[in-house]
């Protein structure tokens, strides 16, 4: 029968069919972080049961780090706490342990896939809801509670029902300025933030098969904010040009006989999904969201569409435009920003540096504008040394932060104050995310830049050169 | 035994008619940092219930003493966002044992599933005569029977079955939980892990 490369590797992994219930569904590797592991340690220990498999878990500490002085002692006792938690429970266990200061520490989606600990074929879940960011590999991967952590870790398996099939064509040529991070952002408006619940999607068509591994990490991060619970990309050349090397892939003749089932690892020809969406590439512009949900987005040169103009609640909507204090129809070009914020597991990576840096080079940081420049992981902040951009971003008046997850989740230091609206290229722009009363606008790394050095939002297509 | 057994309950709902309730404001993540589950109800919509001195927003429907009971009633997409089952735990801490709306996020619903919340999906016309219903009497009682898979207006009789996996419905039945499950087939788990490439 055909399978779609979702079904690949869902049925690879099915120890067991519950009738009437969900798959018993085997895990290869596991990520924790400090605050969704510490209970699901405490839960295992209550049972009296032990870690099944230390070697298929990989602990790293992201959400609560601070991005300066990491040198220094972390001030907040509860974070602290929460640090500790991560490390005498990875040491009890036996299990690899990237705490702050580590060289490899950074976030659990930047650094597993940068240690080739993200591999094709494999099954991937970490408690965390942007864990489909390793499907650019042609991993199933997803977000688990802290109940299902602790499965994991006593027994390597979750009990899950097979969700259904969606597959996603962007075809086409992307335009001049247009990033990953507007496809994903594109599609997440089309589909609105629950378009895709039920579904494990499959991107495929040009755009997604001439983007970057980078690229396609940021699409397959963003697949949650549509409702997915995941979505992944066939693997091809590039993925194994990426791979290849990294400190834990397989090596010699496991990596030859690893290969030759990678290969097989695409949708079948005449396999059938539960849903088909297409879009052309060409249509889509820089984009920009304008409510306090990643589906509220417009290309940036569009207004703040009309209550009448849009699917769902007007009261819902209303109460979102009101929290972001803006009006329908504004247009928003040219609305004052405070802060900008470059980072975080979805557009943390390299490649967002360098385009950050492609606009400022030879700019001035706007006087209004407090900007968070965060790599994701110590790799990253190597690199960006490395290639000189450091340099590029030092001229234009930006410094470095250390990196973790940052202004991303309000959960260490960098929180945006009350009020304040932030141009940001992570994933959310709930109410508060950033922090109590702070206002988000989700974009891509140039969007950012761009705005970074004129203080207002402003498409980059009018600086790019 | 994982948590304590769900069957029928009969209860005053508490009404959220709002879209896209995200985690995050179910939990904001600045009250994550525990490193055990404890007193997450307190912080339960933080910041819809509390101002930034932390008297309480009046007008959020928590803090007004007409609405109580152990059924939360949200709007369409409820519990979107990040997977953080501290919003589930917050939800039960708080009191819920069930959770009604027109439609669930995914990880969310499963979360509930896992520490015993119930969440129950109606159609959209039902889940407004729920809303009707509790505006017209705060005090309205809705039953939600697992076994049968009804939930039921009192007032009206009015009914809705919903759907669950047999399952998770035996699960929430006799309190038992997937780890219960899943230790007892280690040693099929192993030989499962033994024949894995990576």
């Amino acid at each position: 029968m055909s399978k779609t490369l979702f079904d690949k590797v869902w049925d690879s992994h099915v120890v067991r069919k519950i009738e009437n219930g969900p798959d018993v569904f085997f895990i290869d590797r596991h990520f924790i972080h400090e605050v969704t592991s510490p209970v699901a340690f405490l839960g295992l220990k209550s049972r009296g049961n032990t870690v099944l498999y230390p070697n298929r878990t990989f602990a790293t500490a992201d959400h609560n780090t601070p991005t300066i002085n990491q040198h220094l002692p972390v001030e907040d006792p509860l974070s602290a706490n929460q640090l500790k938690a991560l490390e005498e429970n990875a040491t009890e266990w036996g299990i690899s342990h990237w705490g702050l200061g580590h060289q490899k520490n950074g976030i659990v989606h930047v650094v597993g896939p940068e240690n080739g600990i993200t591999l094709p074929g494999a099954t991937i879940v970490c408690g965390d809801s942007h864990t489909s960011t390793h499907g650019a590999f042609g991993a199933i991967a997803f977000g688990i509670g802290t109940s299902e952590v602790e499965m994991v870790l006593s027994t390597q398996c979750i009990m899950q029902p097979k969700p259904k099939k969606m597959r996603i064509n962007v075809n086409g040529e992307l335009g001049f300025g247009v990033t990953p991070k507007d496809v994903a952002l594109y599609i997440i408006s089309q589909l609105t933030t629950s378009g895709a619940t039920g579904y494990f999607v499959e991107y495929a068509g040009d755009v997604f098969r001439n983007m970057t591994m980078e690229g396609r990490m940021t699409v397959c991060n963003l697949s949650i904010e549509m409702g997915a619970r995941g979505g992944m990309i066939a693997p091809d050349e590039k993925t194994f040009e990426y791979i290849k090397d990294k400190p834990l892939t397989p090596k010699g003749e496991a990596w030859d006989k690893a290969m030759t089932y990678w290969k097989t690892l695409s949708t079948d020809e005449d396999a059938v999904f539960d849903k088909e969406l297409t879009f052309n590439g060409s249509d889509i512009e820089p984009m920009i969201t304008y409510g306090t949900n990643p589906g509220m987005g417009i290309g940036i040169t569009n207004n703040i569409p009309t209550a009448e103009a849009v699917e769902g609640g007007a009261a819902t909507y209303k109460k979102s435009l009101s929290y972001m204090n803006f009006l329908e129809g504004d247009s928003m070009i040219g609305k004052p920003v405070d802060f900008v914020f470059l980072g975080s597991c979805t557009n943390g990576r390299i490649e967002d540096f360098r385009a950050f840096a492609s606009i400022v080079k030879g700019k001035k940081k706007a006087d209004n504008i407090t900007a968070w420049l965060v790599p994701g992981s110590h790799e990253v902040e190597a690199l960006i040394k490395e290639e000189g951009i450091l340099d590029i971003i030092t001229d234009a008046g930006f410094t470095l932060r250390e990196p973790g997850c940052s202004a991303c989740l309000a959960m260490n230091d960098d929180k945006i104050p009350a009020g304040k609206l932030a141009v940001s290229t992570s994933n959310r722009n709930f109410e508060g995310r950033q922090g109590p009363g702070s206002r988000t606008l989700l974009a891509s790394p140039l969007v950012a830049a761009a705005t970074a050095v004129t203080g207002v939002v402003t498409d980059p297509r009018t600086l790019l050169v | 035994m994982a948590y304590d057994k769900f069957d029928i309950l009969t209860s005053s709902a508490v009404p959220l008619p709002i879209e896209n309730v995200d985690t995050d404001q179910i939990i904001p993540a600045r009250f994550l940092k525990a490193t055990e589950r404890k007193g997450f109800g307190d912080n339960l919509f933080r910041d819809w219930r509390y101002n930034d001195d932390d008297s309480p927003k009046e007008d959020f429907v928590f803090n007004n003493p007409k609405y109580k009971g152990k059924i939360l009633v949200g709007g369409k997409n409820f519990g979107s966002g990040s997977s953080r089952e501290h919003a589930a735990w917050a939800v039960y801490d708080y009191g819920f044992r069930c959770v009604v709306s027109s439609f669930f996020a995914d990880i969310f619903r499963g979360n509930c599933l896992n520490i015993g919340v119930l969440p129950v999906q109606v159609s959209p016309e039902f889940l407004e005569k729920i809303f009707k219903a509790i505006d017209a009497d705060p005090t309205t009682e809705i039953e939600v029977d697992l076994n049968k898979q009804t939930i039921t207006l009192l007032v009206s009789g009015e009914s809705e079955s919903f759907d669950i996996n047999g399952y998770k419905k035996e699960n929430m039945l006799n309190g038992y939980d997937d780890i219960d499950y899943l230790t007892k087939m280690k040693a099929e788990i192993q030989e499962f892990a033994e024949a894995r490439p990576f």
